[in-house]
């Protein structure tokens, strides 16, 4: 049939002539675009991997302010890529920044990527040294590779002192994006906290799905503040909605990740943040001084929690009173120390099972902890889905 | 004015009155999209790129609001930037042999590009909003004093559809619209400006969905970010077959689909906290099942423009 | 050949080409009001996606599923059906056959990977099958309703995933059960690409032969061409939406089995990543030609494949390639209609009476792509 030979003559050619086209502009141009100031040779190029949009007011805020910390620094040239999926993607990301930009440290940020992408790539390029947020390092993984990150649930257990502190109604609430681990232990740690100052807090939870959900966000604050909840605060990447409209309600609110006070000017009790500012500084320095991850001399799991300012509370808002505050500075306190053990029991989750049993303590940096699975007694909700 | 009192609870009550006020708020984006691929589809032209218009008057709606102070002038400018996004749609989808689901999905791809774009600076400042009609000022309940605050743009909807149905049904421009859409050929033979028809039918449908994005933006949830549309527009395009083509029932449809988002949280606040994603598929679910029933064997769906999907 | 001829042909290839230029120049403009070289940007765009061979795999590997994609969309319509539903199928047959190799885990590498290949197009094709059944003996829109599936798919993964198939051992991502390692798709000698591009393009391939080589593919382009004439001439119109519905289901469902068994391992709600609806547009880009569908999965990876270096070097925001890409689909959509009007610009007199009869026309496939 003859118009089966004209397709494949025109396929070829508009395959040859889309990709010369684009080829004859590059040779027109001439130049290559790695033109930033700074001598590429010396500069200490890092990438940094972002998986949502840098401005979310968020998770991906947080470490983009850390990475703008860094790009003040001499001798550093930053390199960042936002919005990459927890897929292959990242994989390919990485290797652009390593052929393409001559990266030779990357902060691939986002829980997800470690398992298998970085653990994969690691392997492929000896020499670049691999630090991922989340804290997932073991033993026998590639040793360019480390891992880190910050127990913000103490933070949000001070939170949670303020927030009982100025709740009138008892009732605080939760807004989490999906019933894993880490998200269980902040929601545990807000409410015992709440707790240990007014052990009749209830705590509601919301599970919206999924880490950025604008509309099913707004729709939970819209339900705790029905059905009498006065406190709130959340596990999601972008906060945002879930301040404004908190404000809007007239309730209070405690932030995440970054500190949202400004979304908030009347209610915003305080928060829990990151402080990546000074995690990454403290690489950098130990990286220009010539450590290295793969002899040791950087730990491989480098995690954290106030004491080692790894997180910090947001300023306290015009509605913490006084005695909110000593509460909260001397739990603060005893958090440094490590006087303070949040976990400790007998603890029982909502079901009345017992979780820990009395006498036990789980510390910090107890892996038991990352296992979790259960919401402890007092927050009304369930981890099913 | 913020109060912070508070917030109490009526009991029982609170879960109806919950689900009351997400219909209210929750319809509005719904009304607008779905009013517009109507008046779209009444001619004949099915246009999927209701999506990105929505955003595009979402984020036009922020941006002006925020630069100018108002939020009236917000929304007067989204429906500029909506007609715009229509017009590069009629443009393209009424010349001949070109696909009209491609260029709505094109076009979905293109104006949130270009929302998102030129969104990136407006993440962060805070827009002036639209200022809510205190329907529930005569309760000292903060819930249902919540709950009837509602948008103008609500009643603005509401009012439409009854104008679009007498519309449609009693007005020559109505009628001649809807011949188009049953029998573009017989119309075109008839001396009817088949294409200049399709054209504004098109750009209005467009302006519509804008508002319902600014809707989003300056009224519930009252914030510019990326997601803050998640397939309401197309969604939409279901809604107006399940809504058979008539105005009057896209309104109901709209209530209805904007209470089923309000219902997961809302059930989870209750105690109700299982299945949320199979809850998430029922609207959808419905629609299809609604879809089946009501489509007759000969092919041909009740109510539907006769040229709906042909390129005539 | 005589002179219409000809020119159909010039105009075949001179259209495409143009689009993609007018693309490329409004692009321009808009990098232009950005501040920045448009070369320099195009540039990096070509290193990214052609410029070298490290770059190149990444473009094959973002064409392999929009291959497989495109198909589902491509083969119902050569019976003239519009099928959306491309996502769902992906999805509904990722979910399947992460099942069976959850099932077969223990068993021998080749049969493990053919059950879950047939799993994979099972599941696809029951799912578009449906739509193109509800089209053919309810006369439900088949666009409207691959839509609706596609939400309730992902609402069925999403279940799935964080339910009954849900891993203990995947605490802060939520998957499903790993496949074993031997029974995951490799790559490719010396590449790192996948097999999935082979598979994308030998489906390609056979989606031709089958389309314009054989009875079954003959009858369906007459349906899509004209269903009352194909009905009066006997053809069993209905059967054959429904058995090229389920082929195009089984394509997508193929490409949802490679996705888990190449690229993840294992199901989670990352297989929900635009594929689908990226295949619709690049079939239609294609004017349902799976040979062109080829070349045009590889020139939309290559765009895609671009989107990073236009954050890194440029400090152009992620949308900035959604732009781009909205840009080349519509001005090649548009492009659609100038077909035929290159012969209407050929001065009369230079023709026969011929010319006369063949003035308006169309080649032969636009009948059936209305």
């Amino acid at each position: 049939m003859s118009s089966r030979f004209s397709l494949s003559r025109r396929i070829v050619l508009r395959g040859i002539l889309a990709a010369g086209s684009l080829g004859l502009v590059k040779a027109v141009s001439g130049c290559s675009p790695t033109n930033l100031a700074g001598n590429a040779e010396r500069d200490l190029v890092v990438g940094f991997i972002y998986v949502g949009p840098k401005d979310d007011y968020g998770y991906n805020q947080a470490h983009a302010v850390g990475a703008a910390a860094l790009s003040k620094i001499d001798g550093i040239k930053v390199v960042e890529e936002a919005s990459v999926p927890e897929t292959t993607a990242v994989v390919e990301t990485m290797r652009n920044m390593i052929e393409q930009d001559k990266a030779t440290l990357l902060f691939p940020t986002s829980f997800g990527y470690y398992d298998p992408h970085i653990l994969k790539l690691a392997k492929e390029y000896p020499d670049v040294q691999f630090l991922h947020c989340g804290g997932l390092y073991q033993n026998g993984h590639p040793t360019n590779v480390g891992s880190y990150f910050g127990y913000i649930d103490e933070a949000q257990y001070v939170a949670g002192i303020v927030a009982a502190h100025a709740s009138k109604t008892g009732k605080l609430g939760f807004i989490a994006a999906k019933p894993i681990p880490q998200v269980l232990r902040n929601i545990n740690s807000y409410t015992l906290g709440a707790r240990s100052v007014r052990p009749d807090v209830t705590n509601q939870v919301i599970f919206t799905g999924n880490w950025s959900e604008p509309v099913k966000e707004a729709e939970a604050m819209n339900s705790l503040a029905d059905v009498g909840v006065d406190g709130v605060t959340c596990h999601v990447d972008s906060p945002k909605i879930i301040m404004e409209l908190a404000e809007k309600r007239g309730i209070n609110c405690s932030g995440y990740h970054t500190d949202q006070s400004a979304l908030a000017p009347k209610g915003y009790l305080t928060g829990a943040e990151w402080d990546w500012s000074s995690v990454y500084q403290a690489y950098v320095n130990d990286i220009q001084a010539g450590k290295s991850l793969a002899n040791g001399s950087i730990p491989h799991l480098y995690r954290g929690g106030l004491g080692d300012k790894f997180v910090k509370i947001s300023p306290f808002g015009p509605n913490v009173t006084a005695d909110a505050k000593k509460d909260a500075e001397a739990a603060l306190q005893k958090l440094l120390t490590g006087e303070l053990v949040i976990y400790s029991g007998e603890m029982k989750d909502n079901t009345g099972r017992i979780v820990i049993k009395k006498g036990a303590s789980l510390k910090q940096r107890d892996l038991a902890l990352e296992k979790m699975d259960w919401l402890v007694a007092g927050v009304k909700g369930s981890t099913k889905v | 004015m913020v109060e912070y009192n508070n917030a109490s609870t009526i009991g029982w009550l609170s879960v109806p009155i919950a689900i009351l006020a997400g219909v209210l708020r929750g319809s509005v984006p719904f009304l607008f999209v779905s009013l517009g691929e109507c008046l779209t589809e009444k001619s004949g032209k099915i246009n999927l790129g209701l999506e990105g218009s929505m955003l595009l008057g979402a984020v036009s709606a922020y941006a002006i609001s925020f630069h100018t102070g108002s939020a009236l002038v917000g929304v007067l400018v989204a429906i500029l930037v909506g007609l715009l996004a229509g017009l590069i749609h009629a443009a393209l989808v009424l010349q001949p042999r070109v696909n009209d689901v491609a260029v709505g999905i094109a076009m979905i791809i293109f104006s949130s590009g270009m929302a998102f774009f030129f969104g990136k600076p407006y993440i962060q400042p805070k827009a002036a909003q639209i200022s809510p009609l205190n329907c529930g000022a005569w309760s000292h309940n903060p819930q249902i004093k919540s709950a009837l605050s509602l948008s103008p743009l609500l009643f603005v909807g509401i009012v439409l559809a009854i104008a679009m149905h007498w519309f449609f049904s009693s007005t020559s421009w109505g009628m001649l619209i809807r011949a188009v859409g049953e029998n573009p050929v017989g119309s075109r033979a008839m001396g009817i400006p088949v294409n200049a028809f399709r054209f504004w039918c098109i750009l209005s449908g467009s302006g519509l969905a804008a508002i319902g994005g600014a809707n989003l933006t300056l009224f519930y949830p009252g914030s510019w970010i990326e997601r803050i549309s998640s397939g309401q527009g197309l969604v939409a395009v279901a809604l107006v077959i399940f809504a058979r083509w008539q105005p009057i029932n896209c309104l109901y449809a709209s209530l209805f689909f904007g209470g089923a988002q309000a219902l997961g949280p809302a059930l989870q606040a209750a105690g109700v906290s299982s299945y949320y994603y199979l809850f998430n598929a029922a609207p959808y679910i419905l629609t299809l099942l609604i879809m089946v029933a009501t489509c007759s064997r000969s092919g041909t769906l009740a109510y539907m423009p006769e040229s709906l999907g042909k390129d005539e | 050949m005589d002179l219409n001829q000809a020119v159909d042909r010039i105009e075949r290839f001179l259209l495409p080409l143009l689009s993609i230029g007018l693309a490329l120049i409004l692009f321009g403009l808009f990098c232009v009001c950005q501040g920045l070289n448009p070369l320099d940007v195009y540039a990096s765009i070509y290193r990214a996606a052609f410029g070298r061979w490290s770059s190149f795999q990444n473009t094959l590997l973002r064409a392999a599923p929009l291959m497989l994609c495109s198909l589902c969309t491509i083969l119902p319509a050569q019976t003239g059906l519009i099928v959306i539903g491309n996502e769902g199928a992906l999805v509904i047959g990722a979910l399947s056959a992460t099942c069976v190799g959850m099932l077969v885990y223990g068993f021998a590498p080749f049969f493990a990977q053919l059950l879950m290949v047939f799993a994979g197009c099972l599941g696809g094709g029951l799912w578009i099958g449906l739509l193109g059944l509800l089209r053919a003996k309810r006369g439900v829109n088949e666009t409207i309703s691959g839509l609706l599936l596609n939400y309730v798919a992902i609402a069925l993964l999403n279940f799935f995933v964080e339910g009954p198939i849900r891993d203990p051992a995947s605490l802060n991502n939520p998957a499903s059960f790993p496949l074993a390692d031997s029974h995951l798709l490799g790559n490719l000698p010396g590449m790192r690409v996948h097999f999935g591009i082979i598979v994308g393009f030998v489906a390609c391939l056979l989606s031709t032969w089958l389309i314009y080589r054989t009875p079954l593919g003959f009858s369906a382009r007459v349906t899509g061409g004209n269903y009352r004439a194909a009905q009066i001439v006997g053809l069993s119109v209905n059967r054959l939406m429904i058995i090229f519905s389920i082929f195009g289901g089984a394509a997508a469902g193929l490409a949802g089995m490679i996705e888990v068994a190449a690229v993840h391992g294992r199901a989670n709600d990352d297989l929900v990543a635009g594929y689908g609806y990226g295949g619709v547009l690049v079939a239609f880009v294609a004017r349902q030609n799976p040979l062109v569908a080829i070349f045009v999965s590889v020139l939309v990876g290559g765009i895609l494949a671009s989107g990073g270096i236009l954050q890194r070097v440029h400090d152009l925001p992620d949308s900035t390639v959604l732009i781009f890409q909205g840009l080349v689909f519509l001005c090649v959509l548009w492009s659609d209609s100038f077909y035929g009007k290159l012969n209407s610009l050929v001065p009369h007199f230079i023709h026969g009476s011929c010319h006369e009869i063949f003035n308006s026309s169309c080649a032969p496939e636009d009948i059936s792509h209305g």
